[in-house]
């Protein structure tokens, strides 16, 4: 892996958690949507952006976005997706320090397994 | 406040969007290959190249269905956030990836090799493990 890919990379990953951590807590906001309808989905929407979480979390996802692009220009799309799944790890440390949730012990063996799953995926 | 919905619906209606998610995520993913691989990688990084660059991404077809189908993904995504774990939808939603392997060898041409479609399974595996696990942890606000 060359350094520009590394730093793609790096960024894919905690750039890309973080922004999602972001977008979580704004939705946490809003709160569980029953209705389904376009109307009601574009009215959710309308409101996810004006919380200040949400516009983070957008910012750091598009950043995640380009180094994607970047890294999807150099391997193949099979290779690339799976090595940015160590995002996992992150994610399920955030959602349990950032968001609060309560992880239980299956969740966290399936997390795991998804480490191994990438891992298998590097070294394939 | 809120009505408090039977756990097996929330589950189902956490999965069926999950679905969604993993149908639109990938399926964008190999557009933007497409898109990506017609470009060709970045010659070099000074301000004329990049802009050049740019302008070739934005006006390829291939990346703005990749962007269309990420919207819906996305869409999708933000709805399921609103009542659903983002520790339970994030390793959900790695069933995505069997899927893009899947599109990586049927649109794409690529070659998937054993050990990578053993890693692909060991991910399966997890998120079965997650999929068993409540989708939502914490108390809606009030």
């Amino acid at each position: 892996m060359t350094l520009p890919e590394a730093l793609s990379f790096l960024v894919i990953v905690f750039a890309g958690t973080g922004g999602e951590l972001a977008v979580s807590r704004a939705m946490k906001q809003i709160g569980e949507v029953h209705d389904f309808s376009p109307r009601n989905v574009a009215s959710v929407i309308g409101r996810a952006f004006r919380i200040g979480w949400m516009w983070f979390g957008i910012s750091l996802m598009t950043a995640a976005f380009f180094a994607l692009l970047a890294m999807l220009s150099w391997e193949n799309v099979s290779f690339v997706i799976p090595v940015t799944a160590l995002s996992y790890v992150a994610g399920a440390f955030g959602g349990q320090y950032l968001l609060g949730e309560r992880i239980p012990t299956k969740r966290w063996l399936g997390v795991l397994l998804v480490c191994v799953g990438v891992a298998l995926v590097c070294i394939s | 406040m809120s009505l408090v919905k039977p756990k097996r619906n929330l589950h189902a209606k956490t999965i069926s969007f999950i679905a969604l998610m993993v149908f639109f995520g990938p399926l964008g993913d190999v557009f933007l290959r497409m898109g990506m691989k017609r470009i060709g990688a970045i010659e070099s990084w000074t301000l004329p190249s990049t802009l050049h660059y740019f302008r070739l991404i934005i006006t390829s077809g291939a990346i703005w269905l990749g962007i269309g189908s990420l919207l819906m993904f996305f869409v999708c995504y933000l709805m399921v956030l609103s009542w659903a774990d983002y520790s339970f939808v994030q390793p959900a939603s790695a069933v995505s990836y069997l899927v893009v392997a899947l599109l990586g060898i049927c649109v794409l041409g690529e070659a998937v090799s054993s050990g990578r479609w053993l890693g692909v399974a060991v991910i399966c595996l997890g998120v079965l493990l997650v999929g068993h696990t409540p989708a939502r942890t914490t108390e809606e606000p009030s």
